[in-house]
């Protein structure tokens, strides 16, 4: 692609993100209102889809009110940053061949590093605000994500090893002999629930978890500022629905040879059944207890992934071998 | 173009690193460190070490300094930490430090002067400094991990529970931090 062409496909690709997060936050309701035997907003609009229109004209209209006690300058600049790093994250997603905003050798960490970013967002608006709920969920937010940060990173060394190559249309590629989400099993059980507790979405949003800390993390948040931290929670949602299609579900290729359909189209196809799952988990699973969380990842998540890496290890060497 | 970015990323690593000393506030100092960081993984990137610049940022500016920000949020220190600082912060307790670190600056300049342009531009790539990393290097990647390893140990010791009198007392369980008595 050519330099203008690059800008133009990133931009719609921001706008498409951004438009998908907003358009999702309807699709959710709905569909847990599905799962769970009711309607969810379908009042508005054809199936209730100018939800989104009208949630975003409240936030726009609401008082944005920043608390005289709060750190100010952190207080504003907390929800923009999740905001920043997950569409940054987008850059190296490969939607179809040759069709990405950026393809570095290193595109896989620089996901890891965007997501392990976005941190600072929920940490700095909880110490910014002053107040003892949003502390008590910053503070909660910062061991659940820095343990679960350790070994999602690690669960993806798997798909490293047997591509030899952190580049995103490189893992795309090398998955043309069968989809890594057969053999590496472990890594992706070990991402997808590590990937839940970096986007603190529930069953593990223990940092804004309402019937104990009021609202966490964004207790003292309104108007837009508040929007902005919903908007980086779905934006990382699609973005870790995008990650394991690619590095799991074989990303942009088509399965059982069905190339009817242009690759893309496959891409949205795979990435759109991941969100739906991801949905499911928030509407059939309970919240677990905060020293619960961290000892699954400790002692079940960790030993796991170096399970799966030692394995993929030996495995990948004995096929050089022979 | 390039020596353009670089020298804009530098500028804002300086700035950036001046501020974190020099703010009173923990928190707003701290932020300034982690951008600084973002800078010098701008600046590894731009020398053509893509690999070091994206650890950089997993790593220092994505978990050690998420960690930095954890003990700052325990503490909660708030408007008297900040005054306390601001009075230990008095100009005169710069003077020996700054002088010392001019005369390193001065000695630096003129090593820097003396060097010749020796920018290789060579890409490294993730796999060449595994493989330097477990070749010739792997005797420091050992010590690294056994010093990583007596860290752990020393973390497990401090944070673990042990009994004080009988073992079906429920109150005599206390972890290791309340029996020492913090700081």
């Amino acid at each position: 692609m050519s330099e203008g062409m690059t800008i133009l496909f990133a931009i719609s690709v921001m706008l498409a993100a951004v438009g998908g997060a907003a358009v999702l936050t309807w699709f959710e309701r709905r569909l847990l209102g599905l799962w769970q035997d009711r309607y969810g907003p379908n009042r508005l609009g054809p199936a209730g889809i100018l939800q989104v229109v009208a949630d975003m004209l409240k936030l726009l209209t609401k008082h944005d009110w920043t608390p005289p006690f709060a750190d100010r300058w952190v207080f504003i600049f907390a929800p923009t940053a999740i905001v920043v790093a997950m569409l940054l994250g987008f850059a190296v997603v490969p939607f179809g061949p040759g069709l990405h905003i950026i393809d570095v050798n290193i595109g896989l960490l620089f996901f890891i590093g965007m997501t392990s970013l976005a941190v600072y967002s929920v940490l700095l608006g909880g110490l910014a605000s002053n107040n003892k709920y949003a502390l008590l969920g910053g503070l909660r937010s910062a061991a659940q994500m820095v343990s679960y940060e350790v070994f999602m990173g690690l669960s993806l060394m798997g798909v490293v090893m047997l591509t030899g190559s952190f580049s995103m249309q490189d893992i795309v590629e090398a998955q043309r002999g069968g989809w890594f989400c057969v053999s590496q099993f472990l890594g992706l059980f070990v991402f997808v629930i590590a990937a839940i507790a970096e986007s603190h979405r529930l069953p593990f949003d223990l940092p804004e978890a309402e019937h104990e800390l009021t609202a966490g993390f964004h207790t003292e948040y309104s108007g837009m500022k508040f929007a902005m931290f919903m908007l980086g929670e779905y934006l990382g949602l699609i973005l870790v629905s995008c990650m394991i299609t690619t590095l799991f579900f074989g990303g942009w290729l088509a399965p059982f040879g069905m190339t009817w359909l242009p690759p893309i189209v496959w891409f949205s196809i795979k990435t759109f059944l991941i969100i739906c799952f991801f949905v499911l988990l928030r509407a059939a699973i309970p919240r677990p207890r905060y020293d619960q969380l961290m000892s699954l990842g400790w002692k079940v998540m960790l030993p796991l992934t170096l399970l799966n890496l030692v394995v993929t290890g030996a495995v990948a060497l004995w096929m050089q071998g022979a | 173009m390039e020596l353009v970015l670089f020298y804009i990323s530098s500028a804002v690593a300086l700035f950036a690193t001046v501020f974190a000393l020099t703010r009173s506030n923990a928190a707003h100092a701290l932020i300034y460190l982690i951008v600084s960081l973002l800078a010098v993984a701008v600046i590894f990137f731009l020398l053509g070490a893509p690999f070091a610049a994206a650890l950089e940022i997993v790593i220092y500016a994505g978990a050690i300094m998420v960690l930095f920000v954890f003990v700052i949020m325990m503490l909660n220190l708030g408007e008297e930490g900040e005054e306390r600082e601001r009075q230990r912060m008095h100009p005169a307790v710069w003077i020996g430090p700054a002088l010392l670190s001019a005369i390193l600056l001065v000695e630096m300049i003129i090593v820097l002067s003396k060097m010749s342009d020796q920018q290789t531009g060579a890409l490294i790539t993730a796999k060449q400094v595994g493989i330097s990393l477990f070749g010739p290097y792997v005797l420091a990647v050992e010590i690294a991990s056994m010093l990583l390893l007596a860290g752990l140990v020393g973390a497990y010791h401090v944070g673990r529970r042990f009994r004080l009198s009988e073992p079906d007392d429920q109150s005599a369980v206390v972890s290791g931090d309340d029996k020492q008595g913090g700081d």
